[in-house]
């Protein structure tokens, strides 16, 4: 949220001089609210100014990086309360917290656990966000040792919890290089902590649990200490009160553009198990950008995992995959031909059941504009005259002897029309494709 | 540094819907149960009301076929013949608030099972529960409009909520819901309008406004929850802006969620389907209550007792300053 040409002209020189490129400062005001412009053609702007301008055409919620390389994780950016209004951007990262007094053996177990927490779902790969290291011996020798051992053991961003500076610093010492996030400093510590996010260089969580004004505050602080790369926790709080904070701290950011609290939000959830899944749920879909857990238990995080890859989906476009002719198994010149559509989820389906029944298969991807079988259908996208078409494109004809199509159980009504089109035998396959690898081996079996 | 509090001012609120009609009203359920009477998004109490924490209902069918997961059979699986045992089981040992009994048995094609025979079932579970009952046909048109007459003419006084006017076919459930004095599920296909224009159909044909809730379809986690999620909280953001014809009380039935292998197969990759299934329905009604449902239809006990954990802990505190 930019501020507006007038706004803007206030802040000119108002001389007119036309050095930048155009003739009036009015002009240029409007070619900078439009971003049509660059501040810097006008030599005149004192300093100012300039950071005035630029603060505001900053995004209203900070992009803050964790991590470097392949592995570092993205939070913030967001613009929108809800995601129909145009989408969420940077979905929640998920971090498991392990202690610095935790036994050598079960350290390494949950460090190899949170490495290891990884899904492929519908073409995506859906992993951990960080790993947090809680300082909770409060002994600076052990909490190096920690670090030690974690940062040889995964690649992934790390958080590093301490509210004593001295503590903290043992941390980063060993593991800046990696650009931990420094969680975190609070009324009490803040000079010491934003003096160390400055010398190394990393992102540093405020934490203040009293409400949002003290919140602020303490972000104000840190950002005139020289450190821009903040992120917000407000600490725990039941279910309804966090709801209450995080809508009102978007609010805020995004449509407000205040900027104290335009930060991303990073909270821990600990509590048992099962109570950490709801939280978790509930806060993916409104406004955590991180989340903190003490258990990632692979029933908790797929669908977790599952539920984030839908709030984070642009509603404007479904995940799709390219419509071609896609080979599984090795199949040869007899192999059967199938056909579904290329909206990812429905693809991933029919594909994973085609690959289980290892019957080596051609599957004929059609462009329904990534709509499910029974949705496109309905809407008038998946047609004979589609689907003949298709395979005329891609070459089918060539590539199998055979004459013949399995079509979805669900579409059964296109058969005739099909035939007509294509002049393949149409051949009703199940409704769902769990039914398969049964049908396709029943079909070699019966051949 | 003061923090300006942001509150919307709504000028909309959601309609209250009442059913179960007890004895005063002719019927026999020991309490009714109210939807609706919100002027906030879910759970912001700071800015306006959320008198109730979401019902939930639990669904009992007249048969169970094969797809139903062996999972979601385990805790019924001794009542699972005999649908009047199977709500006694929701409502006394899992609390349900209200049974939805699915009359799929009537379907001509599957088990073509009699109007009279879908009357006897509803009867015998009005007597082994008495909870306020949700009452859905097979989805055939013809047959339900044939079975939904007579079955609301024997719950007379009972305030059922019957189920489902669709775009396509909504007249003679809406004729069999305003015989009896019951109430109405509308149920749409994802889509603002669509949910719209029904209600309207609906109000035209005669109903009123407070014997309707909409169900706009809740798609399963995996499985077109965003679409869901996004469809609820329009309708339910154009609701608390003034728009009438969208301030009918909101229902979603989560059982579609079990629809997903991922859900409930064995699979170590995906860890212990013994609680992983009973999340996954959790997170779909977590999900629409988050978007704005008022009511849900589940499952799984497990999943019951998840949401309704939730659900406690984001009514009781959301209050703050
Ligand atoms: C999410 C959804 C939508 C989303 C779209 C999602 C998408 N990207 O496709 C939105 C909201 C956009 C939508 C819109 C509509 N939808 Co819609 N939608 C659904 C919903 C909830 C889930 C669909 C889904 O993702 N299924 C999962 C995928 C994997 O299923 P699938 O592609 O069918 O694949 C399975 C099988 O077909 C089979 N299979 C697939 N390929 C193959 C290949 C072979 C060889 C074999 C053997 C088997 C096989 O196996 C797969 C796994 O089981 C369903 C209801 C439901 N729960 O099913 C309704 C549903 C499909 N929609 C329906 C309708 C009518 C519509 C609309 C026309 C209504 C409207 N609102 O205007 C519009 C049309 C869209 C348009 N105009 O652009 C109806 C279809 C009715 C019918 N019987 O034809 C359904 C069934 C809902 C209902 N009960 O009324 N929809
Ligand atoms: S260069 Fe600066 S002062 Fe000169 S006209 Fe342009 S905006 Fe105005």
């Amino acid at each position: 949220m930019g501020m507006t040409a007038i706004e803007i002209y206030k802040l000119l020189p108002k001389t007119n001089c036309g050095k930048c490129g155009v003739p009036t400062c009015l002009a240029f005001a409007m070619k900078l609210a439009n971003k049509q412009a660059e501040l810097s053609a006008c030599p005149d702007v004192s300093d100012d100014v300039k950071t005035q301008l630029e603060e505001s055409s900053a995004p209203p919620i900070r992009l803050v990086t964790v991590g470097t390389g392949d592995n570092k994780i993205e939070m913030g950016n967001e613009t929108e309360l809800f995601r129909h209004e145009k989408t969420f951007y940077h979905p929640t990262a998920y971090s498991l917290i392990v202690e610095d007094t935790t036994s050598p053996e079960e350290l390494e177990a949950k460090v190899k656990e949170a490495s290891e927490v990884e899904f492929e779902r519908v073409g995506q790969i859906l992993k951990m966000g960080m790993l947090a290291i809680k300082a909770s011996s409060g002994d600076p020798a052990k909490f190096t040792e920690t670090v030690k051992t974690v940062t040889g053991k995964t690649s992934l961003p790390l958080i590093l919890i301490s509210d004593k500076p001295e503590v903290m610093e043992e941390g980063l010492k060993i593991a800046s290089s990696g650009k931990p996030l420094i969680h975190a400093a609070t009324k009490d510590n803040w000079q010491a902590m934003a003096e160390l996010a400055k010398k190394y260089e990393c992102p540093i969580v405020a934490f203040e649990e009293g409400g949002l004004d003290e919140l602020a505050e303490l972000t104000q602080n840190i950002k005139k200490a020289g450190v821009e790369d903040i992120m917000l926790d407000f600490g725990k709080k039941s279910l309804g009160e966090t709801m209450r904070l995080l809508t009102i701290i978007r609010r805020l950011s995004a449509k407000k553009n205040f900027r104290p609290l335009g930060y991303p939000v990073i909270l821990s959830l600990e509590g048992d198990p099962e109570k950490e899944a709801l939280a978790a749920a509930v806060f993916t879909m409104k406004y955590s950008a991180a989340l903190m857990l003490n258990d990632i238990s692979k029933w908790k995080m797929f669908p977790l995992f599952t539920l984030r890859q839908n709030i984070y989906t642009d509603p404007q476009i479904p995940i799709q995959v390219k419509p071609e002719l896609y080979e599984i198994n090795n199949p040869d010149e007899n192999s059967p031909l199938l056909f579904t559509t290329n909206f990812s989820l429905t693809y991933f389906t029919v594909a994973g059941d085609i690959e289980n029944s290892k019957i080596p298969s051609y599957l004929q991807v059609i462009d329904t504009e990534g709509l499910s079988v029974m949705t496109a259908f309905a809407a008038g996208k998946l047609t004979p005259e589609m689907v003949a078409e298709a395979l005329e494109k891609s070459g089918a004809k060539d590539k199998i002897k055979h004459n013949k199509i399995i079509i979805p159980g669900m579409v059964a009504r296109m058969s005739a029309k099909l035939n007509e089109k294509s002049g393949r035998e149409v051949l009703v396959g199940p409704r769902e494709s769990s039914g398969l690898p049964k049908y396709l081996k029943g079909l070699s079996e019966g051949s | 540094m003061p923090v300006q509090i942001p509150k919307e001012k709504w000028t909309g609120k959601i309609r209250e819907v009442k059913f179960g009609g007890t004895q005063e009203e002719g019927g026999t359920r020991s309490s009714s149960i109210t939807l609706g009477g919100v002027s906030t998004l879910p759970f912001l109490y700071f800015e306006g009301d959320m008198p109730r924490k979401t019902v939930i209902a639990m669904e009992v069918l007249d048969v169970v076929r094969e797809d139903y997961p062996a999972l979601a059979r385990e805790p019924f699986n001794d009542v699972l013949e005999s649908p009047s045992s199977w709500a006694k089981t929701c409502v006394e040992k899992y609390g349900a608030e209200a049974i939805c009994l699915k009359l799929e048995g009537t379907n001509p094609e599957e088990e073509d099972k009699s109007p009279d025979q879908a009357v006897e079932i509803v009867k015998e579970v009005l007597s082994a529960v008495s909870v306020p009952l949700l009452i859905y046909g097979c989805g055939n048109d013809e047959k339900d409009s044939k079975v939904m007459q007579v079955v609301s003419d024997a719950t007379k006084g009972e305030r059922c909520l019957l189920g489902l006017a669709e775009e396509e076919r909504y007249k003679s459930i809406s004729v069999a819901t305003m015989a009896n004095d019951h109430a109405i599920v509308a149920f749409s296909n994802l889509d603002i309008n669509l949910a719209k224009q029904l209600n309207i159909l609906l109000t035209d044909f005669g109903i009123k406004p407070e014997n309707i809730v909409m169900d706009p379809l809740q798609a399963g986690l995996g499985y077109g929850l965003e679409y869901s999620y996004s469809v609820i909280e329009r309708i339910r953001l154009a609701a608390l802006m003034g728009d009438q014809m969208l301030q009918m009380p909101i229902l979603c039935d989560t059982s579609i969620s079990w629809k997903a292998r991922e859900a409930h197969q064995p699979n170590e990759a995906y860890g212990d389907e013994k609680i992983r299934g009973p999340y996954w329905e959790a997170t779909t009604g977590l999900s629409a209550i988050t978007a704005g449902a008022d009511m849900l239809i589940m499952r799984h006990p497990s999943a019951v007792k998840m949401v309704r954990e939730a659900v406690e802990e984001l009514a009781t505190s959301g209050g703050g300053e």
